[in-house]
């Protein structure tokens, strides 16, 4: 705590400053460098996009956890344009200044990958899911096929075949943006791990739930939506969740490629000749960050699981 | 008062009009397990008919054939002159006009009792909102719980659970009601209030096919009383005649042994 707090320089120009001022720990570090941790190297003039970005993540995210946000339904409505308009606020085109992806960086690189991943792995787990109890072999073969071979491979093999095999497959002349290939490859990994929660969940039905939407007419897709996946996904909330945190924790992965997430940028900065030894404080506060957000999601989830509590128990 | 199976070459679909539902041949098979044998059986429209059995004896498949939760090998069957087929389409026009309350009430746990109940009136007959609660609170009404309507599933006992499983079958309207041992799971002080649910509906003119062991019930609502054992119809005949004079030795054992105790 003395070493933390009481005894922490939190200003300077360099680690001799600091221990010049205390004797704990040199927070100046991150001070200085707090741009760099957020934004990465995304152009200062720009930076607005970006904030307006986590202001428009805030108000989507907000209706959509809170059953009680006013406005929701319409909010709701709404929230299915917030991929594309921030998509268009940080990348540019159509008016503002095209910015290219491998200038993003720290926090916000995290956010991109990890929401992206979020937002995309569920539907398509779902998806997944399902296909592998479908009855249609081509739909089932496909899917086994597909969670296997993922689960089967490491998320850094997936990285680096996004980061350099896609190339030799695309006709020479064709370029695909790396942050987009990172998205592709993070979100389908999750997936495969999403649609064997999901799938847990789906064995815990029980047939009657099955027979009784069958008998009552309801068709195959009306009948998951409205009576199976509520169920299913309720029971595997915890499971979700679980590789929601490990996904978003996984983003850290991608500095083996070469874009510089917060520990990419915690490194850049040790590298600094002024702030060489003070990993410590750099790697704690980037620790601090991943703790805030992944506890955020575990003490969500817990409200979740409540808030859906039907059975009563007696 | 037995009714005979026509004849095959006589058999038309323009006869199985006329029937709530025509069994014709029916065989089934679980793997190598033949479970139902031959089984023809007309169901005219209102009649009330009670299957009963031993356990294993094919009378649960049987009736789940009828909305095809379970699909027959050989033979035809007709729900109100309707072929059940591999059509899809059929199938989903038949299940609309069939309902069915099951032995553990398969009652949906998210749901409240309520949206239970106009689940299928709004997504399967597009009914608007505001009617489907009409009709709902009508039907929970006649078995006696609209108190229950906002209270989930798991709050109720099974007596209560069972009784909106049937008000929520009725909510579609259907024109057959399929009951597969419905008081079989309740504690004995429910069966009646269930059983109850179930004479009154009788007296409603919907056709409706039991399977139970509630011999009361049979005498009292029953138009038919079909025995099944081994995947074979033994016998069938109106209730006091299937009770007080069965022909077959079977059936003669099987009623001794529920009977007498």
């Amino acid at each position: 705590m003395d070493w933390l707090f009481l005894d922490a320089a939190f200003t300077g120009g360099s680690r001799d400053e600091c221990s010049a001022k205390a004797g704990g720990a040199c927070w100046a570090v991150i001070g200085e460098r707090l741009n760099l941790f957020t934004y990465g190297f995304y152009p200062v003039a720009e930076r607005w996009r970006v904030n307006l970005s986590l202001v428009l993540l805030i108000f989507t995210l907000f209706p959509i956890l809170f059953e009680k946000a006013p406005y929701r339904k319409y909010a709701l409505h709404i929230a299915v344009a917030f991929p594309f308009v921030t998509a268009w606020l940080l990348v540019g085109g159509l008016g503002l200044t095209p910015v290219e992806t491998d200038q993003f960086g720290g926090f916000m690189l995290t956010l991109v990958i990890g929401i992206t991943g979020i937002g995309f792995s569920l539907p398509i787990g779902i998806l997944l899911a399902l296909g592998r109890q479908s009855k249609l072999p081509a739909i089932q073969i496909f899917s086994i096929g597909f969670i296997e071979f993922i689960r089967g491979v490491p998320l850094i093999t997936l990285l680096f075949v996004a980061s350099t095999m896609l190339n030799y497959f695309l006709p020479p002349g064709v370029t695909f943006d790396l942050l987009l290939r990172v998205l592709i490859m993070v979100t389908l990994f999750a997936s495969a791990y999403m649609a064997e929660v999901i799938r847990g969940g789906l064995q815990a039905i029980p047939k009657g739930q099955f027979e009784a939407a069958d008998s009552m007419g309801l068709h195959y897709w009306s009948a998951m939506r409205l009576i199976v996946l509520p169920q299913a996904i309720k029971i595997s909330i915890p499971g979700i969740v679980n590789t929601f945190i490990g996904l978003y924790k996984d983003t850290t992965l991608v500095i083996i490629i070469g874009l510089l997430d917060p520990l990419g940028i915690g490194r850049a900065s040790l590298a600094d000749t002024r702030w060489t030894g003070l990993s410590t404080e750099v790697y704690l506060f980037v620790a601090i960050f991943f703790f805030i957000s992944c506890f955020g999601m575990a003490r969500y989830s817990q409200h979740l699981e409540k808030k859906l509590e039907t059975d009563h128990k007696r | 008062m037995t009714q005979k199976p026509e004849s095959a070459n006589e058999k038309t679909k323009s006869a199985a009009g006329n029937y709530a539902v025509t069994m014709r041949d029916v065989h089934k098979w679980y793997g190598k397990f033949h479970v139902l044998k031959n089984i023809n059986l007309n169901v005219e429209v209102g009649e009330k008919i009670v299957i009963c059995g031993p356990s294993g004896s094919g009378k649960s498949t049987l009736i789940r054939c009828i909305n095809r939760l379970e699909e027959h090998q050989q033979g035809e069957i007709f729900v109100e002159g309707i072929e059940l087929s591999h059509d899809i389409k059929n199938i989903e026009i038949i299940r609309r006009e069939v309902g069915m309350v099951f032995q553990h009430f398969n009652l949906f746990p998210h749901l409240t009792v309520l949206e239970n109940c106009t689940l299928a009136p709004i997504w399967v007959r597009k009914m608007p909102l505001a009617e489907a609660n009409a009709i709902a609170m009508e039907y929970l009404e006649r078995v006696k719980i609209p108190e229950q309507a906002d209270k989930y599933p798991g709050q109720l006992s099974g007596g209560q659970q069972q009784r909106v499983a049937i008000a929520r079958s009725l909510c579609m309207k259907p024109r057959i009601l399929l009951f597969d041992e419905p008081t079989s799971a309740l504690d004995p002080e429910m069966i009646k209030e269930v059983l109850d649910v179930m004479i009154q509906l009788a007296s409603e003119g919907i056709t409706m096919i039991c399977v139970t062991h509630e011999m009361g019930f049979a005498r009292t609502v029953g138009d038919r009383v079909i025995f099944m054992d081994n995947g074979e119809i033994i016998e069938e005949n109106n209730p006091d005649d299937f009770f007080l004079n069965p022909q077959h030795e079977r059936t003669k054992l099987f009623l001794s042994q529920i009977l007498n105790h």
